[in-house]
């Protein structure tokens, strides 16, 4: 009866050990045939058109500055709109709001992260973009700027709570020694919680823009889907395209293993390598930063 | 002196709390009103035949049950593959790993497949099962595909539920003779489970209403019947959404705006039944 009963244990932890390195498994997957159907466009494409600014597929022009420089646009534009909003929300939910007020707004945000791209979207498309259209007197409401609105809608409730976490972990210490010599409440947030969440705040920041920089849906359908270098100082008011919205646009049309379809998945490489660095940065300030303040503390 | 810098201290706090809370405001306000809008837009197209009957006429008249079924199939087939990997996994991260180099890497590839933008994994999808295993655009090509999407959620969320199972719990069961897994199978994944359960729902959640992945793996705009297998592609919820608001002249409004509400039901849905279970089992907890 008993080493059946051990056997049996083993058996079970060896699956389950094998199920804990699935994710190891996974990533090394997706770059590995991201490698395999991107790669061949390196030398199947001159290099001198990939770096080129004209994004013409059909006539063999595969310039991807422009689409690069579409999802700069949209990116950064996103982040600065959306981190007065995350982390003024974020500070007013954890130093000021009372207790029934928290729970009342957290789940307000917790259902905009809920709310899927395609419905942002389809509300973008028809909402935002008239509005915009009319009021700053466009020829198309279709630009980087509505995209760069809805994406800061996407990235506003990962830097809420993220944000929100770094400012509760904050020792109750430091906000007590701050009022204790006299600062008032708002004092204590500006000049000592605040910094002391800043690592954690920062970490929001950039997973919110990790989180924009690989949306897909929502900024196809409002940026107007036009590759053209936004190089122009008005070039947020007007159409642009993104990384994203280029492959999930024209993945559909391309003939397998061509190389406009190889360029594609290029793009997508592109794409996983951001992101790589975006979050591992990200995760390895947090870790560095919770290190330093157990020092401290203990 | 003294007492004008303190006055000014104090004006500022006034203007800085009430910047901050006009702030605040400026973000719930448009979630409120974007939800609402969407339901007093979409509320009137929703009629039992909407929801049970084929489109019609280029998908301008009828209903979307095609597009209904086919999100409940990829959610359930996402299920079927992310739940028992994802629990296992987090179960593994939690209870069976030891702090070093090999644990580490896995954290870091679990931040990363959390990071990879979905329309990533839409390419990945298409390389390895569309193309690569000949599943075709199907709907086990598509679940796969948001399995692995979902599965950093399922994995962080279960690894966070074990954790806050007290310690305590796991070294009076190893005392009492239970080995580690009849441990881990009796006390902490029951102690864990309103976590996990929660986790589960908002990552199937997330992968219900995601477009791009499902986009060249199993998503198809119109099919005049429902899938028969696992192997026929489907319609989805999310793509109908996109179709017939990008690519449809002469769709009737109403109708974009019931299949968006509909969608938004399904999701909203989940969000909130996780919601509830996890703060009944706030409330319920002994330690």
């Amino acid at each position: 009866m008993k080493p059946i009963k051990v056997s049996g244990d083993s058996v079970i932890s060896g699956v389950i050990k094998i199920c804990g390195y699935s994710s190891i498994l996974f990533v090394t997957l997706i770059l590995l045939f991201l490698l395999r159907e991107g790669l061949p466009a390196l030398w199947n494409v001159p290099l001198s058109s990939l770096v080129s600014t004209i994004w013409y597929p059909i006539e063999g022009y595969f310039g991807l500055l422009p689409l690069i420089g579409g999802s700069l646009l949209v990116t950064i534009s996103a982040t600065l709109i959306a981190l007065p909003f995350g982390i003024g929300t974020a500070l007013y939910l954890s130093e000021m709001a009372p207790r029934w007020m928290k729970e009342v707004l957290k789940p307000v945000v917790e259902i905009l992260a809920g709310i899927p791209s395609v419905v942002l979207g389809f509300i973008g498309i028809l909402v935002l973009v008239p509005f915009l259209r009319t009021t700053f007197n466009l020829p198309t409401g279709l630009t980087a700027f509505a995209g760069a609105i809805l994406l800061a809608l996407i990235a506003i409730p990962t830097i809420v709570s993220i944000s929100e976490d770094a400012l509760n972990n904050v020792p109750p210490a430091y906000r007590q020694a701050a009022l204790a010599l006299g600062a008032t409440r708002w004092q204590t947030i500006w000049g000592v919680t605040l910094p002391a969440a800043k690592s954690g705040v920062l970490t929001a920041v950039m997973l919110g823009i990790g989180r924009a920089l690989g949306e897909t849906m929502a900024v196809m359908m409002v940026t107007g889907n036009a590759p053209v270098m936004p190089d122009k100082w008005n070039s947020l008011f007007l159409p642009v395209r993104t990384m994203t919205a280029t492959i999930a646009s024209e993945m559909g049309e391309v003939a397998n293993g061509s190389p406009y379809y190889q360029v594609l998945f290029l793009i997508g490489i592109l794409l996983f390598l951001l992101s790589l660095i975006i979050n591992v940065t990200a995760s390895s300030v947090s870790t560095r930063q919770r290190k330093r303040a157990e020092r401290i503390l203990s | 002196m003294e007492k004008k810098t303190f006055s000014s201290a104090r004006v500022t706090q006034g203007f800085g709390f009430m910047l901050l809370r006009l702030i605040t405001l400026l973000t719930v306000i448009p979630i409120l009103g974007l939800v609402g809008y969407i339901i007093a837009k979409g509320a009137p197209a929703i009629n039992w035949q909407f929801l049970t009957t084929m489109p019609t006429d280029g998908m301008r008249a009828g209903g979307i049950m095609p597009a209904i079924v086919g999100t409940l199939y990829l959610t359930l087939g996402t299920a079927i593959f992310s739940v028992p990997l994802g629990i296992a996994a987090g179960i593994y991260i939690s209870e069976y790993a030891a702090d070093n180099n090999a644990t580490r890497l896995i954290r870091i590839a679990i931040i990363n497949l959390a990071g990879i933008p979905s329309v990533v994994y839409g390419l990945f999808g298409l390389g390895l099962f569309v193309l690569f295993l000949k599943f075709g655009t199907s709907i086990l090509a598509a679940s796969l595909t948001l399995s692995i999407m979902t599965l950093p959620v399922i994995i962080s969320t279960t690894e966070e539920a074990l954790r806050g199972v007290p310690n305590s719990f796991r070294v009076v069961s190893t005392s009492l003779g239970a080995s580690r897994w009849q441990t881990i199978w009796r006390i902490t994944l029951p102690q864990g489970m309103p976590g996990i359960i929660t986790g589960i729902i908002l990552g199937l959640e997330r992968a219900a209403g995601e477009t791009a992945p499902i986009l060249f793996t199993g998503a198809s705009f119109f099919l005049p019947q429902l899938p028969k297998s696992p192997l026929d592609a489907t319609m989805a919820l999310p793509y109908h959404i996109y179709v017939i608001s990008t690519q449809v002249p002469g769709m009737p409004i109403q109708i974009q705006y019931g299949t968006v509400l509909v969608l938004l039901i399904f999701v909203l849905g989940m969000d909130l039944t996780a919601t509830i279970i996890r703060s009944r089992a706030r409330a319920r907890r002994q330690w």
